[in-house]
């Protein structure tokens, strides 16, 4: 195995594209060091990509933030921008692992491990996040909920990593909220996570919404139908009715030692639920 | 692929070493260094034995390469006392007895360090919810937030002097 660090994304897709082998990215390592001391992995080449100014930036732009893909659930929990305008995102990010974990994680990082259960991806979804990819031919761009593809699996190319992850700008009473089920409180895997973003009219009717569930599907599912039963409603108790309903109806799990199909199933209505209250008072609170 | 060459700071002293490019380090510090107090738990970021602070921070040292380092500032429960002096944290961890076989203690001082240095004042549940990661089989929680709580105050009331 071979050890780069470079100090640019341009050199770290060079090192990539050029690897005959196996190349992984390094970013917190918390899951590649599992992976790499398991055997589950034997890559040729590993680039630490932490050296990377703009991998380690959060940055303001057009209303929003751009994440730089090394950027640590410590550092995004600590910015208060990112906190106030997407708290379900921040939220989301803040259950994963230890505060050990937590000072190494980053976004991009649980993107890109692509496992169904990544307590981050199903908010950014939410909020429909879109990655910065590079590559040898050079940049593009991909909604969040598009990167991965199957349990591990990415839809990036051979020679392809995401440099960073853009929350969009949002309006005032819009606000997005993140929850999961685990059987204990603290360094658990989700059973079951939903997240939810909405943006109310200025009479309090939802008039956007994205409802995403992790955990109940090989990949986190967007909602469509969830998100319609929220939308022109004032989030009363037949439209979160309807969006449990909904929500349950889009769970497609397995039975493992965390959950069975039918306890995950009921609980993403659930949790689907909760979240959405939790995002309209806080969008009330941004009028 | 030969060995990387790297130049790194542990608890304040320059240091150079050669590792494999595949060598945590945990193993770095253990290994070739000869710094057994980073201990070997788990291996798989789960129990925080082999917490140390990384630019500040605190981590898991089984899930950080030893080239990782390289220009980086490392402290380990070695650096943690002043010479013969021990820090407040671990003469109240003695206190309160919070220790029995002591494998998982390293970790929590330096996790527990990392909270001090950012909070002086933490509540019994920030404390538990920091320490969430550092896992005691034996000794029991109770005995190590306490210790916390009271090197807390210990470190409040001396800054308060100076």
């Amino acid at each position: 195995m071979r050890y780069e660090a470079p100090d640019t994304t341009e050199a770290a897709v060079a090192l990539l594209s050029g690897e005959q082998g196996l190349a992984r990215v390094l970013a917190g390592g918390t899951d590649l060091l599992v992976q790499l001391r398991s055997g589950f992995t034997e890559p040729d080449l590993v680039v630490d990509v932490k050296r990377i100014a703009p991998m380690q930036t959060i940055s303001a732009e057009a209303g929003g933030y751009r994440i730089g893909a090394a950027v640590s659930a410590a550092q995004l929990g600590e910015h208060e921008g990112v906190c106030a305008l997407w708290p379900g995102v921040v939220e989301a990010s803040q259950l994963i692992g230890s505060s050990q974990i937590q000072n190494r994680a980053s976004l991009a990082g649980n993107l890109c491990n692509a496992s169904p259960a990544a307590d981050s991806v199903p908010a950014l979804v939410a909020a429909d996040a879109v990655a910065g990819i590079v590559g040898p031919d050079g940049r593009r761009e991909l909604p969040v909920a598009e990167i991965a593809v199957a349990p591990g699996k990415t839809a990036l190319a051979t020679g392809e990593l995401v440099e960073s992850i853009f929350l969009p700008a949002r309006p005032a009473r819009a606000a997005d909220a993140y929850l999961r089920f685990t059987p204990r409180t603290e360094m658990d895997i989700a059973v079951v996570g939903a997240g939810v973003s909405l943006t109310l009219d200025a009479d309090g009717i939802c008039r956007e919404a994205r409802v995403a569930l992790g955990a109940v599907a090989a990949r986190v599912l967007l909602v469509e139908e969830a998100a319609a039963a929220l939308i022109g409603s004032p989030l009363d108790d037949a439209a979160l009715d309807a969006l449990a309903t909904a929500a349950s109806a889009a769970c497609r799990p397995i039975d493992d030692k965390r959950g069975t199909i039918e306890f995950r199933t009921k609980v993403a209505g659930v949790l689907a639920r909760r979240a959405a209250r939790t995002a309209l008072a806080r969008a009330k609170a941004r009028s | 692929m030969p060995q990387i060459h790297v130049t790194t700071r542990i608890n304040g002293d320059a240091v150079e070493y050669l590792c494999e490019p595949e060598e945590t380090l945990l193993d770095v510090l253990r290994d070739r260094l000869g710094l057994t107090g980073s201990k070997e738990g788990c291996g798989t970021g789960d129990c925080g034995a082999c917490t140390v602070l990384l630019d500040g921070r605190h981590v898991c040292s089984c899930l950080a390469l030893g080239a990782e380092a390289e220009g980086r500032e490392i402290r380990t429960i070695e650096g943690l006392a002043e010479g013969e002096r021990l820090h407040p944290l671990q003469r109240k961890v003695l206190e309160h007895a919070a220790l029995q076989c002591g494998v998982c203690t390293p970790g929590v001082l330096m996790a527990a360090k990392a909270l001090l240095d950012r909070n002086p004042d933490p509540s019994e549940t920030e404390i538990r919810y920091w320490l969430a990661g550092n896992l005691c089989r034996c000794t029991g929680y109770d005995k190590i937030v306490r210790a916390v709580l009271d090197a807390a105050s210990e470190l409040r009331e001396a800054d308060h002097a100076a």
